[in-house]
């Protein structure tokens, strides 16, 4: 299995990094990386990272299930996270899920058909008095009212 | 046009480790080397390394990740002199609820944090650090990686840090999404590629932590307060805040506040001030209910406790914490059995599930709030809530267990009007 030059390049360096004997280390950085450009941990995936890393594949395998952002199926091209962690809630970040559930018509975790959109109720992000917060892949929305979701997500779609 | 903050600042502030943030470029290293950078670096490189820690002793300085342990006694314990090569973690995986300050000293000074962790490096006499970042912060990932590179170019990381022949290389470590990971035994074995689940303590991290190297592990925000400590000396450090609990600290004010931010405020702050003044009151002329003090592990504190000075000391006698900074302000108007419900359902999805008492017991209360606030309430369940908690407390391998029963405990016991109320409501619906 290859991956993009950028990839590579990124996967050669992180097998550097760690003491000699070590690359098991990288294991957690490279399944995250990786799956943002296979679009999800498969098989294939798992095993290129337990040989690069020179581990079994049930040894990468077995850390998939514990870390919250990987995931054995595609997601949506955008990810939509919304925190309904305390400090979200107590400014209507469970009322902003609740919309974005109807808006998307998708549930927790669910894709839609398309593969344009996917949904999630997460824990805290780091966010909280910016509250309440999305964060669609990787960038952050701060302040987010189910007006602003709405631009944020037509925006999304009309771009796409 | 001025720079964009995150939030305005309040004139109440003392800004140290803040003090660049709303400079132009401070994410630069041009801009950084302007600003007093890598003098207290060149300064430590001719002190001891008994000489550093002693100064870092002298600051007062305790941990700013939650547990709030005196940094400099942490420093001590690093056998310098062992065979074996020392490593610095840093814990950037900040995912306390109501704690979003580590991302700001990432995001505006990277080249402070960078500088605190060197000089932890001329303390422990450690060459390699890893900045363990939570995989959400991918940007701060990013910005990191930009930092960290720019800092080798220009000879402030590698082979011969700003001349002086003292070599360190630094990289960035994602996460993936693990509350646990910022547990620092557990990040040590996610760091090592492993699930994310704490260790049996001894071995303390100091005596053998990452791959069984000594390991010196901080929080970023306590890494990036040494530079101040180093260049300004620990003793005018110590003295911006109270005794023994020195300096300043970010405070992440959240919640039903006008001006809700994260504010640098010298220890022993007052926490009435900090609410009304520095993050603007309460909108709507409305009373306080509560504060989360430090994140959602730390004991609620009730409207009539909340006059006192923010020091660990204080806030430890009152029953609480500190933590890891990160203050949520309750109104009036907050349904507690709704809050109480909210925080278990987080620690119960982040119990890693290692013990027994924390993976089970998180559930337990989860489901029992879960009925309550559905109106399927029962009487006895009031005091359930509270025995299953104290039962937890002390008996799991982590702090998980007693982060999610500490705050439950006092909801339910200084909040049972809250409880009561819901039984009253589901008599009436019969």
């Amino acid at each position: 299995m290859t991956f993009s030059p950028q990839l590579e390049e990124r996967f050669a360096k992180m097998l550097t990094r760690y003491p000699e004997g070590r690359t098991r280390s990288a294991v957690v950085p490279m399944l995250i990386y990786g799956q943002d450009e296979v679009g999800a941990v498969t098989k294939e995936l798992i095993e290129e990272i337990a040989r690069r890393c020179k581990v079994t594949p049930l040894q990468v395998d077995e850390v998939v299930g514990y870390y919250s952002m990987l995931h054995r199926k595609p997601q949506g091209k955008f990810h939509v996270q919304v925190c309904t962690n305390i400090s979200c809630q107590l400014v209507g970040g469970e009322e902003l899920y609740e919309h974005a559930k109807k808006k998307l018509g998708l549930g927790h975790k669910e894709t839609s058909a398309d593969g344009l959109f996917s949904l999630e109720e997460v824990e805290c992000m780091g966010a909280c008095s910016w509250a309440p917060a999305v964060e669609i892949n990787y960038d952050f929305h701060h302040f987010v009212t189910p007006e602003k979701l709405d631009q944020l997500i037509d925006g999304l779609r009309k771009a796409h | 046009m001025a720079k964009q903050l995150f939030n305005q600042p309040s004139p109440l502030e003392t800004r140290v480790v803040s003090k660049n943030f709303a400079i132009e470029g401070s994410e630069t290293l041009d801009v950084y080397l302007k600003n007093d950078g890598y003098k207290a670096f060149l300064k430590a490189k001719e002190m001891t390394p008994e000489a550093i820690v002693e100064e870092v002793k002298t600051s007062s300085l305790r941990g700013r990740g939650g547990a709030g342990f005196p940094t400099g006694l942490k420093w001590s314990f690093v056998p310098r002199t062992s065979p074996k090569p020392r490593v610095i973690v840093i814990n950037a995986d900040e995912s306390e609820p109501g704690t979003c300050k580590d991302r700001l000293l990432m995001e505006y000074d990277p080249h402070q944090l960078i500088e605190g962790i060197l000089i932890a490096g001329l303390a422990v006499d450690a060459h390699k650090g890893y900045l363990y970042i939570r995989g959400e912060y991918r940007y701060l990932i990013e910005k990191m990686d930009r930092a960290i590179d720019e800092a080798y170019a220009k000879g402030y990381l590698g082979k011969n840090v700003a001349g002086t022949g003292f070599e360190f290389d630094l990289c960035t470590h994602s996460g993936a999404g693990a509350y646990e990971c910022g547990e620092e035994t557990a990040l040590l074995d996610s760091l090592e590629g492993k699930r994310g689940v704490p260790r049996m303590k001894p071995p303390f991290p100091a005596v053998a932590g990452a791959w069984a190297l000594p390991t010196l592990l901080n929080n970023v925000e306590t890494f990036s307060a040494v530079p101040a400590i180093i260049r300004d000396g620990g003793a005018a450090f110590a003295a911006l805040g109270t005794p023994k609990n020195g300096g300043t600290r970010l405070v992440c004010i959240s919640g039903h506040v006008n001006k809700p931010g994260v504010y640098e405020l010298p220890l022993g702050f007052p926490m009435m001030k900090a609410i009304n003044e520095v993050a603007g009151g309460i909108p709507g002329g409305k009373k306080l209910k509560a504060v989360v003090p430090g994140g959602s592990s730390c004991p609620i504190l009730k409207a009539d406790e909340c006059d006192i000075p923010m020091d660990y000391d204080t806030l430890a006698k009152v029953g609480s914490m500190l933590g890891s900074g990160g203050m949520v302000v309750l109104d009036e108007t907050t349904d507690m059995v709704r809050f109480a419900l909210r925080i278990m359902k987080f620690y119960a999805h982040e119990s890693c599930g290692w013990c027994i008492p924390c993976r089970e017991g998180t559930t337990w209360l989860k489901k029992i709030l879960q009925r309550f606030y559905e109106g399927q309430g029962r009487r006895e369940d009031i005091s359930l809530l509270g025995e299953l908690s104290k039962n937890m407390l002390g008996r799991t391998f982590c702090a998980l267990g007693d982060a999610a029963a500490l705050p439950t405990i006092s909801i339910v016991e200084k909040f049972t009007e809250d409880f009561e109320m819901y039984l009253a409501r589901q008599e009436v619906m019969v």
